[in-house]
């Protein structure tokens, strides 16, 4: 699905022009006046698709394949980044991948979800759907924040959490549990951005935060829109339907209140603009960092406590 | 109406018409489908008495079961904005509000009661799972933090009984968001040093079991119930493959780890006593040695009047009890009496 219907006649002229450009010689300048023309037309598209994204369309651009994912933020904006494994107890988890590293100058824990970006990497990192192991080594890493005094960063990218039958033997819902149970606990700041999907409970699970940001198209449920319209409208097929009641998408929910802001995704997407979009997310972060430092940590996470209190 | 009962005399009515009978005098076990007469089951406090297959509960009955003499007093609940999303599928989930506050005769999912257990004081939350199968949203969030604050102002230990399938998907992200909410508020019950016990039954999944739920002191859960994360049609489409025999129950759950105890419902109550009273009473009678001894001083809580037999919970008690918390605030309350209090309206039961 590294191809969204909707962008069919974007990518069209997307591919004219990698054809025109392979063209050789003799109409040079005509074939250059020819590609401005169609790049504009693209940019006047791109407007009109991305202003008026549907619900449904928002979810299939937030599991875009060529988003920008864990590892691409790591490389983007954390220097000396660290990755830290194991929960000490059982296993290492992929799909959760987490470690120290410096964040503009500061030491930080940062931890997210892992996606993974092609066949192998995908099975390596389970698509992102994290098991017991990884909210353990979430509550671990975020332990030792606290001892360190250091800030952490959580950048959620999940379907869910792992649904299987080890998963379940293990506890699952104990880990999440208990992850969201540390993430209130801790006294040092915790800022969560969504990048892409923030699927449930296996998303929140790392998301219980002073700040949450999310991109200006992830999405953020209970549920997913496949599954609620198959159980609601006892078919699959009404997904879209699905994915508006449920009010996920990053503009819902800063309406809502639930969500502190929205980081701006350049024209046409994550996926169109990966630099442009990390660096986005980095200078959310970093204002947020600075609106919370220097931090008196019981009075941050009684006021983490109230915030969370008074949704809803 | 009809052309019969429009022209029959008044006395001889009683022939023509119908006895009203009762169609509910016997039913079926769900798990062994034995005959069950509806007597029987209530005094066996609907576990069958064939086969031990523990049925559910009526959440007030349930609430009678645990307290002393079947007495609480319930406690109400903020009212919180119902419908935030205007959310609609093939029906409006106004609607579907609406249709289980009339079938079941409550405002929400959820019963916060206060009450005393061995004459401890308690705090329950418990799941009503008729009204919409026990679904957690804001109103129901907002139960359990309202419970939490109870307890704590009360000094009471707290007991929450869930009975749901998860998380209200009707209210979208505002229902995922009850999940930090009810951990905020059990973690105050902890902070408080009151103990915060979870008593798990069918069915405890999706987002109530990962939240509250598995962060109790102590997790108690009833024979049989199903406890878990995910779905097992959803396990199943993930892995392709059987589940293992007793998946996701509370003996399966006991037996890796997550669960303290699987208790049959006939000896809860009394479990519960035990309990609190080993952890409220913290030394009783204890010979120090030195000849002088210690009398039942206890840790957080103080027994007043004579300590009621425990268990044994039908014996008409008439005394006024007493709580005095550590730091001196003292409530008192009525325990044989059905007074409203301020806070709340007194319900009674039994």
């Amino acid at each position: 699905m590294s191809k969204l219907e909707f962008e069919k006649p974007i990518l069209e002229l997307e591919a004219k022009i990698a054809e025109l450009r392979n063209v050789s010689g003799e109409d040079k300048l005509n074939i250059a006046e020819e590609i401005n023309r169609m790049q504009s037309k693209i940019e006047r598209l791109l407007t009109q698709t991305y202003n008026k994204l549907t619900p449904q369309q928002k979810v299939l651009v937030a599991r875009h394949q060529e988003r920008p994912h864990f590892v691409d933020y790591m490389s983007g904006f954390i220097e000396d980044f660290t990755p830290l494994a194991g929960d000490r107890h059982f296993a290492e988890d992929n799909a959760l991948l987490g470690g120290l590293g410096r964040f503009r100058g500061r030491s930080c824990v940062i931890m997210g979800h892992e996606k993974g970006n092609d066949t192998e990497s995908r099975i390596k990192h389970n698509f992102g759907m994290a098991r017991p192991e990884g909210y353990r080594k979430a509550q671990r890493l975020m332990h030792m924040a606290e001892k360190f005094n250091l800030p952490v960063i959580t950048l959620i990218d999940t379907a869910g959490a792992y649904p299987g039958v080890g998963a379940e033997e293990r506890g699952q819902a104990e880990a999440i549990a208990r992850s969201m149970q540390v993430c209130l606990r801790i006294e040092v700041p915790i800022i969560s951005v969504i990048i892409g999907e923030g699927g449930s409970g296996g998303a929140i699970a790392i998301g219980v935060a002073d700040r949450v940001y999310m991109l200006e198209n992830s999405i953020y449920s209970v549920i997913s829109p496949e599954g609620c319209a198959s159980i609601l409208w006892r078919s699959a097929s009404h997904a879209d339907d699905a994915a508006a009641a449920l009010k996920m998408t990053a503009q819902d929910l800063y309406q809502l209140k639930l969500i502190d802001g929205i980081i701006p995704e350049p024209l046409g997407g994550a996926h169109r603009a990966k630099d442009k979009t990390i660096e986005n997310v980095a200078i959310q972060i970093e204002k947020a960092l600075n609106d919370i430092t220097p931090w008196d940590g019981k009075k941050l996470k009684q006021a983490r406590h109230e915030k969370f209190l008074k949704m809803g | 109406m009809n052309w019969l009962t429009n022209f029959i005399r008044p006395k001889i009515r009683s022939f023509v018409e119908q006895k009203e009978m009762p169609d509910n005098l016997w039913q079926k076990c769900t798990s062994c489908e034995g005959m069950l007469f509806h007597r029987d089951i209530k005094e066996h406090d609907n576990v069958c008495y064939h086969c031990g297959f523990h049925m559910k509960v009526a959440v007030d009955e349930r609430l009678k079961m645990m307290f002393d003499d079947g007495q609480y007093e319930e406690v109400t609940l903020p009212k919180v904005s119902h419908d935030p999303l205007k959310f609609k599928d093939r029906k409006r989930y106004a609607d579907r509000i609406k249709e289980s506050r009339a079938k079941t005769g409550r405002e929400d999912a959820i019963i916060v009661a206060r009450g005393t257990m061995g004459s401890l004081p308690v705090v329950i939350a418990a799941f009503d799972f008729s009204f919409m199968g026990g679904s957690m949203g804001a109103a129901v969030g907002e139960g359990i933090v309202a419970a939490a604050k109870t307890a704590v102002h009360d000094g009471a230990a707290l007991i929450v009984i869930p009975a749901s399938g998860g998380a209200r998907m009707q209210e979208g992200m505002l229902s995922l968001i009850q999940m930090p909410r009810s951990i905020i508020a059990v973690e105050q019950v902890k902070e408080a040093g009151l103990p915060y016990v979870v008593l798990l039954t069918d069915p405890t999944t999706g987002g109530v079991s990962a939240s509250f739920a598995m962060v109790g002191d102590i997790h108690i859960a009833e024979p049989g119930c199903t406890i878990g994360f995910a779905g097992k049609r959803v396990i199943q489409e993930t892995i392709r493959e059987d589940l293992p025999e007793g998946f996701q129950t509370a003996e399966y759950l006991m037996a890796h780890g997550m669960v303290d105890m699987v208790v049959p419902r006939k000896e809860l109550r009394a479990t519960l006593i035990r309990i609190f009273d080993l952890l409220f009473c913290q030394s009783k009678d204890v010979d120090t040695g030195d000849g002088q001894g210690t009398k039942a001083t206890t840790a957080r809580v103080k027994k007043s009047g004579k300590k009621e037999k425990r268990a044994s919970s039908a014996s008409g008690k008439k005394s006024s009890h007493i709580v005095k918390l550590e730091g001196g605030v003292k409530i008192e309350k009525p325990v044989n009496t059905n007074k409203p209090s301020p806070k709340g309206k007194t319900k009674k039961a039994g």
